[in-house]
């Protein structure tokens, strides 16, 4: 009985040791010491969403700087758990990462707690502003509601049953500010036009997120969008039904579905972790916010191609784009 | 209210609760089997998750549809024959060994999409098909009768489960083997075979459950694309009191409850997003209060069979 037992822990032990949380070196052994870069994610890398486009721009970053020899990545996905994530983080600091990125507005309080252990290292997190007066830790931010309003603009031009639906995860952080946007966007066309909302209590429920694309397709929306990384299951039943736009934010959403999606906010966090890069080697380890805006170029309208687009409405788009620039629109968060 | 829920709007709601509510009715009533011969079977939503990669991936490169169901049930049964062999054989602790294999499911199915598949991609999946004379009905015949397969035989499985669990020999055993297995054991029914089939059948309709969702419902896979649906499906369990009709009950009201919030926040009906949200699981709840004293579950549930054990 007690052998049984012991062959019972091992099996589970390496059921367990077998699928913890994948963490994955994209790393180089070469002679000159590479800078080293972790980030902590609460989804994956290919979500086509909030987590990708951290990692599209770590990647972009590694191969301007010369690849793998000169910048070593590594990642520890789905930590949607927060004490998971905060051992992740701490266990990069302690391994002596240079910079720590704790890319999720969950991890506040993690990174406010381990940045203090390590004044050496380089913390980051967002979204959110906060920095908590720490010289060591970077707060960065989207401002989603830009693009959410040139989405919008785009939306109440293409729509022809002048219903327009939103699917949303929890009415917080980005997911809120960019459908706020979106929302001023399609007033700013039309104050009338009827936006319908609905949230779906959670970031990564793919299958009530599909279900509530399909309640606004059948309450007569043609043009959908939302936020999180569940949105994949909204842009499926958009797709599946054929005629109904989608405009993505986060992350391209055009290669899912290539014949519906008209455009897509971009998050590019490049500029931000190449300032962040050049800090560090100046000295400084921390203490600003950065915010991607369309103005910095940390935001940017990706036009899917293959969809034919006509003029007149790219041309509002692309008003509305400079207006927000310049100043002469300004959209409330 | 009366102008805001026409028969166009009940009609939605009840087409939305049906589809949600079938990856839960496989997934629950496959546990409901596993359970009532004494084992329970945490790994469900594991097993939903392997059985989904697979039964897309199978799909997304054959476009066989068929053959990804397929895969989704022979990958469940593969679940089941594991949490067998550690719960029976080895008689590990139940509720331990079914987290390590929700764990497994969560983090190989994960791993497997990164390197086979990569990138979120859909198929067609199951497409509605229209049952002839019963689809023309009124309300009823749109609601119920222009459903994708996998919906339709999610349903008719209650009345085959029913009728398999209380009116043929092999339901009996089953129960006995859950109740008093040492009595089954000296009337010379196997316990261990009989668990074995027993959490194998589940593990298979688990699986069918995650190749329902990957294949009808939302025709994608992403990684924990079933977000815990699997632990509701155990918890419908103990609301239905290990009875199919049961089940049926609390999956319906569940998703029934669900697509009607989703439509409430649809046409603009002020609640807030979050009580809104809550509405499925309060309800759930207020329900699971009321009734679920009247029933006992099995007496061997969670006890692995030493054979001259009491």
């Amino acid at each position: 009985m007690k052998i049984r037992m012991l062959v019972v822990l091992v099996m589970v032990l390496a059921l367990l040791a077998a699928c913890g949380g994948t963490a994955t070196t994209t790393g180089g052994q070469s002679s000159a010491k590479p800078l080293r870069i972790a980030v902590v994610m609460p989804s994956a890398t290919t979500d086509l969403a909030f987590s990708q486009s951290m990692w599209s721009a770590l990647k972009a970053v590694q191969a301007e700087l010369g690849g793998e020899s000169a910048l070593e990545l590594q990642y520890s996905e789905n930590m949607f758990k927060v004490p998971d994530a905060a051992a992740a983080l701490r266990d990069y600091a302690s391994k002596g990462f240079d910079i720590v990125i704790g890319h999720g507005s969950q991890y506040g309080s993690s990174i406010q707690e381990i940045a203090p252990d390590f004044p050496k290292t380089t913390f980051a997190w967002g979204t959110d502003v906060n920095t908590f007066g720490l010289p060591n830790v970077y707060a960065y931010t989207a401002a989603a509601q830009e693009g959410g309003y040139v989405n919008g603009v785009l939306a109440a031009r293409l729509t022809k049953s002048k219903l327009i639906g939103v699917t949303g995860p929890v009415e917080v952080g980005d997911a809120k500010t960019y459908i706020d946007g979106f929302v001023q966007g399609v007033a700013s066309v039309d104050p009338g036009m009827r936006v319908g909302k609905t949230w779906t209590g959670s970031f990564s429920d793919v299958a009530l997120m599909t279900e509530a694309a399909k309640t606004h397709i059948a309450a007569g929306a043609d043009a959908l969008t939302g936020s999180s990384q569940s949105v994949v299951g909204s842009i499926g039943a958009a797709k599946e039904k054929g005629d109904v736009l989608w405009f993505g934010t986060q992350s391209d959403q055009a290669s899912l579905a290539p014949n519906i999606v008209v455009a897509s906010q971009v998050y590019d966090w490049s500029s931000i972790l190449k300032q962040m890069i050049e800090n560090r080697k100046n000295g400084k380890l921390g203490g600003d916010t950065f915010v991607l805006q369309l103005k910095n170029g940390g935001l940017k309208i990706a036009f899917n191609s293959t969809y034919p687009l006509p003029d007149d409405v790219k041309k509002a788009a692309e008003a509305a784009i400079e207006g927000i620039k310049n100043g002469s629109i300004v959209v409330e968060p | 209210m009366s102008e805001i829920i026409t028969s166009a709007v009940l009609i939605g709601i009840l087409t939305s609760a049906i589809r949600l509510a079938t990856p839960y009715l496989y997934a629950a009533i496959g546990e409901a089997i596993s359970e009532i011969s004494g084992v329970v079977n945490l790994g469900v939503d594991g097993i939903m998750l392997l059985s989904a990669y697979g039964a897309f991936f199978v799909a997304l490169n054959t476009g066989n549809l068929w053959l990804g169901l397929l895969t989704g049930a022979l990958v469940g049964v593969a679940m089941g024959l594991l949490m067998a062999f550690i719960s029976v054989t080895l008689k590990a602790e139940q509720g331990i060994s079914g987290i390590g294999l929700y764990m497994f499911g969560l983090g190989l199915s994960s791993l497997l999409f990164k390197t086979t598949i990569g990138t979120v991609k859909t198929v067609v999946g199951f497409q509605p098909v229209r049952i002839p004379l019963l689809s023309d009905l009124p309300f009823l015949g749109e609601v119920l009768f222009d459903q994708s397969l996998p919906v339709y035989s999610a349903f008719l499985l209650v009345p085959l489960a029913w009728f398999i669990l209380e009116k043929t020999t092999w339901g009996l055993r089953l129960k006995a083997v859950g109740q008093t297995p040492a009595a089954a054991d000296s009337l010379g029914v196997s316990v261990d075979r009989v668990r074995y089939i027993a959490v194998c059948v589940g593990s298979m309709l688990a699986g069918l459950a995650g190749a329902s969702l990957s294949l009808a419902l939302v025709n994608l896979f992403q990684e924990n694309l079933t977000a815990g649906q699997g632990f509701i499906a155990v918890a419908l369990v103990y609301f239905g009191g290990w009875r199919p009709l049961g089940i049926l009950l609390g999956a319906l009201l569940f998703s029934t409850v669900n697509a009607f919030q989703l439509w409430m926040q649809v046409l603009g009906v002020a609640i807030p997003s979050d009580v809104a949200v809550m509405l499925p699981y309060l309800l759930t709840i207020v329900v699971l209060a009321f009734t679920v004293s009247r029933v006992r579950g099995p007496a061997a549930l969670n006890k692995p069979f030493e054979r001259g054990e009491h």
